[in-house]
């Protein structure tokens, strides 16, 4: 995976609160085989009208917005739905950090297996980012959001901060894990056989 | 030891190893794969040429993106059917178990794990959907996980994981008649918001919860996610011992004896800490409806759509104000006003025996209203022949509902079940987010015996009014 160390790019402001992953990227784009390409299609449902063309006042259709690597958006980001292609689309568009107040946990999760930074701000934090012209840099290695005059420092749990700084493959990480694992199974089924299934 | 949760003891006894980075690796037991979020997490294991550690641990069933009508004739849609046919192509490759789609047990994941009895009390239960929680009424350790996590446990049978913070929900008193789980699950939502749960493991306790069947503790535990809890749980007691008795893939004779034991074990210790309480008094409860685009926006069927005026912050104003311009309702409009176009009974949510025989008692002898279109769709093959033999298909038939095959239809409307826009419906389902249910469509969410009231009367009608009738 890609390592996610500091980020400089164009943020753009989506101050909802509770917005799912529905409205992150509808249905009728899950039906893919494939983890690439729904970029196109993020946010589909309230940035394009009923007939598919671009609505002008939804922010990801203004310059220099279009290019935005940053979302700052409000409380509860990413609930519903454990869809990875949330992520998927987020990335895909160019998306690669999103600062708010606070994240569903299975949405939370699935950023850092895609090399997204999740990064948790005040909501008044993320009032001040909003009104910054011009870029804003997320510094992963110091832990901090910078913009204009403005600078916020953000915590981050040392393990998910190492699997983006190094780009860990979290299942390589656990198959040096592969012994204990056996050995889990081998007294699991003596102690709890009846977990064991024949499936017919 | 100390004392300990349920949600503590579960953790325990499924933890392999602590990493040195502070991360648990949690062996998981069963893992439910369907047709959706699915591919890419084979695809992966394929790419790095890795085996799949346990394929008799997968039950796999399409579910999402199914036909509800005419299934016999294949699946129209070619989107729809590359992705069943995919998963059909990497269930045969990978050797992992797969009810077919014709089958008689085919349904959706969350209904039959639990009638397969694949669902056990004290174990850990994945699968790439956030409504894994569902299994969490027979005391297993359930959520819903990204398609790379899906990967991750297709590989090495564990998940890294942190241990989340123990919610104890009391749910005290006696439910009325004619309520029952899916009003628990709202008017707690209602409480504590769609992200009160959030770090949460949520156990469910109190009479209330006692009483309920397991379809109802299914229904309660579904909804954990909606209030921002990955895992809901139950206890597990004689109610889910009785249920699970006799299940295809539960343990037999003197394995389910030895299973019987530690399942009793199964609960919170008396003096176990909880990091979070809640009690909610339910005995005048009355039947829950929401009436926004989360389901937190809830109130009750006397209720009115509220005034975004009255909101607590500028942040809630602003979120109502769209809630509502895009539900096209006013404020202080009786919740009993709202009129329908479209009913929906089914789900991971709703989608069981029980619901259906609640929503026809409803339907029985009467007419669903003009200008409505109601749809029944049972949570799977097992559900809807059970149905049947109860004749509750003929009472929705001559009510006017129309009667389909197993699968998640107009929940998500992945499938052709999708509404209109514009089109407002009364849902057994669990979101109602802008465009679930079809872009531009308008959702309330009930329980089974209001939606049912809803068809026949055209708009939110106290479901108990028609039972005493």
């Amino acid at each position: 995976m890609e390592p996610f160390t500091t980020l400089t790019g164009i943020a753009a402001p989506l101050l909802r609160a509770n917005i799912d992953t529905d409205l992150i990227i509808p249905k009728q784009f899950l039906k893919t085989l494939v983890r690439s390409g729904l970029g196109q299609h993020l946010f589909h449902e309230v940035r394009y009208d009923s007939e598919g063309r671009e609505r002008p006042d939804f922010i990801l259709n203004q310059a220099p917005y279009r290019g935005a690597s940053i979302l700052l958006a409000g409380p509860n980001f990413g609930c519903g739905s454990s869809r990875e292609h949330a992520p998927w689309a987020l990335k895909d568009f160019g998306i690669r950090a999103i600062l708010a107040p606070s994240f569903a946990d299975i949405f939370y999760t699935n950023c850092f297996s895609n090399g997204l930074l999740p990064v948790a701000l005040s909501m008044a934090a993320i009032e001040t980012l909003a009104t910054v012209e011009g870029p804003l840099t997320v510094d992963l290695p110091v832990q901090r959001v910078r913009g204009g005059d403005h600078s916020f420092a953000f915590d981050l749990e040392p393990a998910r901060k190492a699997v983006l700084l190094e780009g860990l493959d979290e299942i390589r990480r656990t198959e040096a894990n592969l012994a204990d694992i056996a050995a889990y199974e081998t007294r699991r089924r003596k102690e709890a056989p009846w977990v064991e299934i024949r499936v017919h | 030891m100390n004392p300990r949760t349920l949600y503590d003891k579960i953790w325990d006894e499924h933890l392999v190893a602590t990493r040195t980075d502070g991360t648990s690796l949690i062996y998981i037991d069963r893992h439910l794969v369907h047709e959706v979020t699915s591919p890419q997490a084979f695809e992966g294991l394929r790419e790095a040429g890795r085996p799949l550690r346990r394929p008799n641990t997968i039950l796999s069933v399409a579910d999402h993106n199914v036909p509800t009508i005419d299934r016999e004739k294949g699946i129209d849609d070619e989107t729809c059917r590359l992705q069943v046919e995919a998963l059909e192509a990497n269930v045969k490759a990978y050797g992992v178990p797969y009810l077919p789609l014709l089958d008689d047990c085919q349904g959706i994941v969350h209904v039959v794990g639990p009638e397969q009895g694949f669902t056990l009390p004290g174990t850990t239960i994945v699968c790439g959907d956030s409504h894994t929680s569902t299994h969490g009424a027979f005391g297993a350790l359930a959520f819903g996980i990204g398609t790379s996590e899906v990967e991750h446990v297709m590989a090495t049978q564990t998940l890294p994981q942190r241990k989340s913070r123990n919610l104890r929900v009391r749910f005290e008193g006696r439910l009325p008649r004619g309520l029952g789980a899916k009003d628990l699950a709202l008017a707690l939502i209602g409480h504590i918001g769609t992200a009160g749960g959030t770090g949460h493991v949520m156990e469910f306790t109190g009479p209330a919860v006692r009483a309920l069947s397991m379809e109802g503790r299914m229904t309660l535990c579904n909804m954990s996610i909606e209030g921002g809890a990955r895992s809901g749980l139950v206890a597990p007691d004689e109610t889910t011992f009785t249920y699970l008795h006799g299940r295809p893939l539960a343990p037999k004779r003197a394995m389910w004896e030895a299973a019987l034991a530690h399942w009793r074990t199964l609960a919170s210790d008396e003096n176990a800490a909880f990091d979070t309480e809640i009690t909610l008094e339910v005995g005048s409860l009355a039947p829950q409806v929401t009436w926004g685009t989360s389901p937190q926006w809830v109130t009750d069927i006397a209720g009115r759509v509220p005034d975004p005026e009255t909101a607590a912050s500028t942040d809630d104003r602003q979120s109502m104000l769209r809630a509502l311009e895009y539900m096209d309702l006013r404020p202080g409009t009786p919740i009993e006003a709202i009129e329908l176009q479209a009913v929906f009974i089914g789900s991971c949510t709703n989608g069981r025996i029980e619901d259906l025989r609640e929503a026809a008692a409803v339907a029985r002898g009467r007419k669903v209203a003009q200008g409505v279109r109601a749809l029944v769709v049972a949570g799977s093959g097992l559900v809807k022949r059970q149905a049947e033999a109860e004749g509750l298909d003929r009472i929705f038939l001559e009510a006017g509902f129309e009667w389909r095959q197993p699968g998640c239809s107009m929940c998500l409307g992945m499938n052709d079940d999708r509404l209109a826009e514009g089109v407002r419906c009364a849902s057994t389902s669990n979101r109602n987010f802008e465009g679930r249910q079809g872009r531009g469509s308008r959702t309330h969410l009930v329980s089974p015996g209001m939606a049912a009231a809803a068809a026949v009367t055209g708009h939110f009608t106290d479901v108990r009014r028609l039972m005493e009738a």
